[in-house]
């Protein structure tokens, strides 16, 4: 059934029963947004990139939806989902961090807390990173910095710009001081993509924090954020320690680090896809040619329409 | 040499000397860790017997010098058994040797320069210069800990701000155009996370200098002097080498701040300690550290001159091994060291 169908059966049923939508609830058709408490059918939430409808809350999504709002169909490649994690240290805290990753694993059908990969963007070529916050709070140990430091050297070599999309709680404990040198080891492959003038953009999503901030996330050479992620290097309650007063409420924002001078520019995930093609296009060599070639492709209106506008094309077809 | 630098460099007599030399004798009394206090009985018995055996005339220098070289063992034996807990009670002494002191002692002469040039404020948690070791120019910069209470104050108990990486990186900067090898010295509890610290990208100041840093064209040795605490460490420990004495640690959360998070119970540090592999053996063995520095029995702070002694020797050491090669091969070598670090399957 296309969504149109769907969206025509619907409207043939009329409003339904408060007893039909709380068994919907129950099945998982229906959200209730965290943030205006709105609730929105699934379908329409995914046709909106799970942005709330009402107020533009940005529902947390993984790393599978992220590579499919984001690459264009069908032109997806894996890289390294192959590694697997170890355990390096034998260690325990509450749980055995052997048991923790199998879990984790069972739970997420991820081996580790990063998908990356090769894929086209408006039929840009692109090397991708996303960080996938459900393993492990998105925590950066050995797997999450090798496949980050080859995604990255693969760029390098082929000449590619490099997108991630950031999400996690910062290093992983359970890696010891082999998690904080992954932040040097993905730098310094970054240095070597910069050296080669390529372009590297982070997308900063909620939450981006500790040593992802301290290391790849803040050195973008443009770097995006999704409205009103956190994105912090030390965690609020930390800070909130060092002082007697209380904390500005936009404090560690998307937009407070924009203010700040830390973020180029707060993407809503509805425009991320034409805004990453937008900035790929416009960092290439320029030549009449090229920009005659793909002056359609810029145009921004047809992209936004098809890209956000579930309700909008309901209107105008129905 | 230690005498050298003082006289040449006068102003800063009162500022960080050793401990032994700058501290009048009522605070030079030994502050005392806990598993230390066997060791402390030991020798205020043996001070005990002195004084009885004077005041009654009475020869016993066989016993005493048989009650000396148990403590001698004693001290052997303490030090050379410490649990990772206690290994981070030493490398946090309050006495223990800081970057300021190590600098004044390793080098012929030494300037100390200030600033960022950006955020109008210099960092004293972090102190950078130009210096001469054997001859030889060199830029030093390092976290500084404060000597007491209102030193710490003033010095944030070593937690850098990001002022104080930038000005390390604009050091590391003038090193590389004058062709100075940087000689980093690590000794922070992790980067200040007060809100200005965090307004002025804390997180963006370390993640420069991790990138930059592998740029740098001029040799670049580590030594963890004392605490090397996360990103704030690691934040001015980007080189060829690294180098770490025996009782200090180098650590990706504090053992304090992980056991609240993973055991959600801030006591369990000692278990944390253990679990989180942060001593010098401990990454020697993950093949982290590239060379461990022993310390003199009882710790640096126990006998500073002679701790700054093993300290130079291995500077120069890997000095001259790194002055060999071409800016290209110490690059490739910073990026291998790093590059290989991990473990994983597949
Ligand atoms: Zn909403």
């Amino acid at each position: 059934m296309s969504l149109f169908d769907w969206f025509a059966n619907r409207k043939k049923l009329g409003p339904i029963s408060k007893e039909r939508q709380e068994r919907e609830i129950a099945d998982g058709l229906w959200k209730k947004c965290e943030s205006c408490g709105v609730l929105t059918y699934i379908k329409d939430l995914q046709a909106n990139q799970m942005v709330c409808l009402e107020c533009g809350h940005h529902h947390r999504i993984f790393s599978h939806e992220r590579i499919r709002q984001l690459i264009d169909a069908d032109t997806w490649q894996a890289f390294d989902d192959h590694i697997n994690p170890k355990d390096p240290l034998r260690f325990r805290d509450r749980k055995a961090y052997s048991d923790r990753l199998r879990d984790m694993q069972a739970k997420t059908q991820l081996k580790d807390a990063v998908q990356t990969g090769m894929g086209q963007i408006e039929g840009l070529p692109v090397v991708l990173g996303v960080m996938d916050f459900r393993f492990m709070g998105g925590s950066m140990g050995s797997v999450v910095g090798e496949k980050l430091t080859r995604l990255i050297e693969y760029g390098t070599q082929n000449k590619l710009p490099v997108v991630i999309v950031c999400s996690s709680g910062g290093a992983r404990m359970q890696e010891g001081m082999l998690s904080l040198m992954q932040m040097a080891k993905i730098s310094g492959a970054l240095e070597r993509h910069r050296q080669a003038r390529l372009l590297y953009v982070p997308v900063l999503s909620h939450p981006t924090t500790g040593g992802v901030t301290a290391s790849f996330a803040m050195l973008g050479d443009i770097i995006l954020a999704e409205p009103k992620a956190t994105i912090a290097f030390a965690g609020r309650r930390v800070v909130e320690q060092t002082l007697r007063e209380k904390l500005p409420d936009d404090f560690q924002t998307a937009e407070y680090l924009l203010n700040h001078g830390f973020v180029d520019v707060i993407a809503p995930r509805t425009q991320l896809k034409k805004m990453l093609a937008q900035l790929i296009r416009l960092h290439q060599p320029y030549s009449p040619k090229n920009y005659q070639a793909n002056s359609d492709q810029v145009n921004p209106e047809r992209h936004s329409l098809s890209n956000s506008g579930s309700r909008t094309s309901i209107g105008t077809s129905s | 040499m230690l005498n050298s630098s003082q006289l040449l460099f006068p102003h800063i007599r009162n500022l960080h000397l050793f401990p032994i030399d700058a501290m009048p004798t009522t605070e030079r009394r030994p502050i005392l860790l806990d598993f230390e206090k066997p060791l402390a009985e030991l020798e205020s018995r043996i001070s005990q017997i002195r004084e009885l055996a004077d005041e009654n005339e009475v020869d016993v220098s066989a016993q005493i010098h048989q009650l000396e070289s148990r403590a001698v063992q004693l001290r052997q034996e303490i030090f050379t058994s410490l649990t990772p807990a206690q290994r981070l009670q030493v490398a946090r002494h309050p006495r223990r040797p800081s970057t300021l002191d190590y600098v004044q002692a390793i080098s012929d002469e030494w300037i100390e320069l200030h600033g960022d040039r950006r955020s109008g404020k210099d960092d004293p948690a972090l102190v950078t210069g130009v210096a001469r070791i054997e001859g030889r120019p060199v830029v030093m910069l390092g976290h500084q800990k404060g000597r007491d209470t209102k030193d710490n104050v003033t010095r944030n108990f070593g937690m850098a701000s990001p002022s104080g990486y930038r000005k390390a990186m604009r050091i590391m900067e003038h090193a590389n155009r004058f062709g100075m090898p940087i000689l980093t010295f690590i000794d922070t509890p992790g980067a200040w996370a007060g809100l200005e610290a965090e307004q002025m990208g804390q997180g963006e100041a370390i993640a420069y200098n991790l990138r930059e840093m592998f740029r740098l064209e001029v040799p670049i040795i580590c030594t963890v002097i004392g605490e090397g605490g996360s990103g704030g460490a690691l934040g001015i420990g980007v080189g060829e080498r690294l180098l770490m004495f025996e009782h200090s640690v180098y650590t990706v959360a504090s053992p304090e701040a992980c056991a609240a998070i993973l055991w959600k119970d801030a006591s369990r540090s000692a278990q944390a300690a253990e679990a989180l592999k942060i001593t010098a053996l401990d990454l020697k063995n993950l093949g982290i550290l590239d060379q461990l520095l022993p310390e003199p029995v009882g710790g640096a702070h126990s006998d500073p001159l002679k701790a700054a002694e093993i300290l130079k020797a291995a500077i120069l050491h890997n000095l001259e091994e790194l002055l060999a090669m071409t800016s290209e091969e110490r690059q490739q070598l910073r990026y291998q060291k790093f590059r290989k670090i991990g473990v994983f399957t597949e």
